[in-house]
């Protein structure tokens, strides 16, 4: 060991790796996309307004027309999940993608020579981005009143849970598509090109019941209807609605004549996340 | 300390080639730097310069080669590497939306570095570069010199045994080149570091203590620079003339002396410049309107070793590439 010899110089010994070392690597990554998120209340406002858009405006607008259809249940109601699903949708991928630019910058440089794993890092943009995604859709979860969904400490809890989730998944998403992508301006369109089908063919913004022969396989093979029916449940599980109702607006999903209960549904999902991040590992590795 | 012996080396790199597809960009090098060296790396862009550092700091893989930094090999101990490397690259790499120290907290963690020590070492480099007093503010804010000694400093900050800077001073001002060079001068006197420096400014490279000049994917000359210069042992004297061709004809008839053109001007070696002057006058036979006489300079090291000027070689590099044009306008 070199002796520090001048009195001035703190050297500063850097331990061999390990997991504790990952998870803190893991862990200022995270702490980054917060701080940057903290900077920028803008990012929150413009990406709430397209999801009330849909819950006032579509629900709204939509509404007297399906309410023959909905059991009495009012259909901004039916919406509320699909919507809160919705605002962390994009709000995730967005934070997966930004790699991109994090690459244009330079950024991404300083963090791929660092004696960290890729997994680390990647683990780290993945609870950044599923943390902002959650803490945005929470202006959405506040406005639940007024839609007739009571504020159960209990759902907002598991609401919570799932829609972090969710948008780990998103934001894995986001990073695969972050590792094809070496145009910053190719990014943004990429995002809408994937993520507005997934989210039309999720069952966000129409229940999964009597749907055409190919909505119904496509719905099906859709990971994002695994994260969204869940929220659906919690959400309706708080509601007084009749079972009729109940078996129109949430069928649940079935494979066959097998329901596929909200416990798989929610493995489903991380495995989903889990199998989306190893693979963006996967090609950063790769690529970069 | 004989540093030749019984000290690891801080570089020692070995029969080293790189080959893109078909193009061999480094065609076996061997070099060695011994620890407390600022050792330079010089070469016209496209030489391999970057291309060897990149290999150096675990960036790129060579094709054949052995590399070892800081007494590890850089494809088999990869994190090992890279816990005792510092790295200022070309480009920049700082978060702008993060304050300096944000930014150099972010390459703490994720160097692993101890707690303990981590604010006070914060703190140390920051007052290296002199930058402690802008350490809250946005990256962003930060003017081009100031983001390069942030870069410097956060090189520093897992106190590494070898720092690598890959054009340190490009695109800077020249009295933010002055001022960087002076940190990295300063550095030796506080911290037991090596550091490798590239770079293509001849008068930058004057402040190692050796070089290597690098051309064509190969070293052609490595030594001090005093050394280098020495070698050349002939002053370079350069005319402007009524005639150029004429000129360099009479050079080669009268005094024997093989002439060329060098940015726009007949250039020949000739030992004892200042004397040789007054004969010139009176025996080429073809008007002067200019004479200038230069004292051996790297540039004539390069000259010498490699067949075209730095300078020229860059413009010339230049019809292929805007950036090098951009980044040529030095003195």
């Amino acid at each position: 060991m070199a002796q520090a010899s001048m009195a001035s110089v703190q050297a500063v010994s850097v331990p061999k790796g390990g997991l504790a070392h990952e998870t803190r690597a893991a862990l200022v990554v995270w702490e980054r996309e917060m701080i940057r998120f903290s900077r920028d209340p803008a990012r929150v406002i413009s990406s709430i307004v397209q999801p009330l858009l849909f819950l006032f405006v579509l629900g709204g607008g939509l509404g007297s027309l399906v309410q023959a259809g909905t059991g009495g249940v009012d259909f901004k109601t039916f919406l509320f999940p699909g919507v809160l699903s919705m605002s962390v949708l994009f709000t995730a991928a967005f934070a997966g993608i930004s790699m991109v630019w994090d690459r244009e910058f330079g950024f991404l440089r300083e963090m791929l020579v660092a004696p960290v794993s890729t997994t680390a890092i990647l683990t780290g943009k993945c609870l950044g981005g599923a943390s902002v995604a959650t803490i945005q859709s929470l202006v959405v979860l506040a406005l639940a009143g007024l839609v007739g969904v009571p504020y159960d400490p209990l759902m907002i809890l598991e609401l919570v849970v799932l829609l972090f989730i969710m948008s780990f998944m998103i934001t894995a998403l986001g990073l695969i598509l972050a590792s094809r992508v070496k145009q910053v301006q190719s990014a943004m369109p990429l995002v809408q090109m994937i993520i507005t089908p997934l989210m039309f063919l999720s069952g966000a913004l129409f229940p999964l019941s009597n749907l055409p022969g190919w909505l119904t396989v496509v719905t099906h093979i859709n990971p994002m209807t695994y994260a969204v029916e869940p929220v659906r449940s919690a959400v309706f599980d708080r509601l007084a609605m009749s079972p009729e109702a109940r078996a129109i607006l949430d069928p649940g999903i079935w494979w066959g004549s097998y329901q596929v209960s909200v416990l798989v549904q929610v493995a489903l999902v991380v495995v989903a996340a889990l199998l989306l991040l190893w693979g963006a590992v996967k090609l950063f590795n790769r690529t970069e | 300390m004989n540093v030749s012996s019984g000290v690891t080396p801080a570089v020692e790199v070995r029969g080293l080639t790189k080959t893109f597809k078909t193009v061999e960009a480094v065609k076996g090098i061997d070099l060695t730097v011994y620890p407390g060296e600022t050792f330079g790396f010089l070469g016209p862009n496209g030489a391999g310069k970057s291309t060897t550092i990149k290999i150096l700091c675990t960036l790129a893989d060579a094709t054949s080669g052995t590399a070892r930094v800081a007494g590890y090999d850089v494809a088999k101990e990869r994190d090992a590497v890279r816990r005792s490397i510092g790295l200022v690259f070309q480009e920049p790499t700082l978060d702008g939306y993060l304050t300096a120290e944000q930014n150099l907290r972010f390459h703490g963690e994720l160097y692993g570095v101890e707690r303990i020590s981590a604010a006070a070492r914060r703190k140390e480099v920051l007052d290296m570069v002199g930058l402690t007093e802008r350490r809250n503010d946005l990256v962003n804010n930060f003017s081009g010199g100031m983001r390069r000694r942030l870069e410097i400093a956060r090189g520093l900050l897992h106190s590494p045994k070898v720092l690598f800077l890959d054009e340190p001073t490009i695109g800077l001002d020249p009295q933010t080149r002055a001022s960087i060079w002076q940190y990295l001068n300063e550095l030796h006197a506080r911290e037991e570091i090596t550091v490798f420096v590239t770079t293509h400014y001849m008068d930058e490279a004057e402040n190692c203590d050796r070089i290597a000049i690098i051309d064509q994917g190969k070293i052609v000359a490595l030594d001090t620079p005093a050394a280098l210069k020495a070698a050349i042992g002939k002053d370079r004297v350069q005319i402007a003339t009524a005639d150029d061709a004429a000129a360099i004809a009479a050079l080669k008839s009268v005094f024997g002396l093989e002439a060329q053109m060098v940015e726009g001007l007949v250039t020949f070696g000739v030992p004892e410049g200042a004397q040789f002057v007054p004969r010139l006058f009176e025996k080429l036979g073809v008007a002067i309107r200019s004479v200038a006489v230069h004292r051996p300079s790297l540039d004539d090291v390069f000259l010498a070793h490699t067949g075209t000027s730095l300078r020229d070689a860059e413009a010339m590099g230049s019809k292929f590439n805007p950036m090098a044009a951009a980044r040529g306008g030095r003195r």
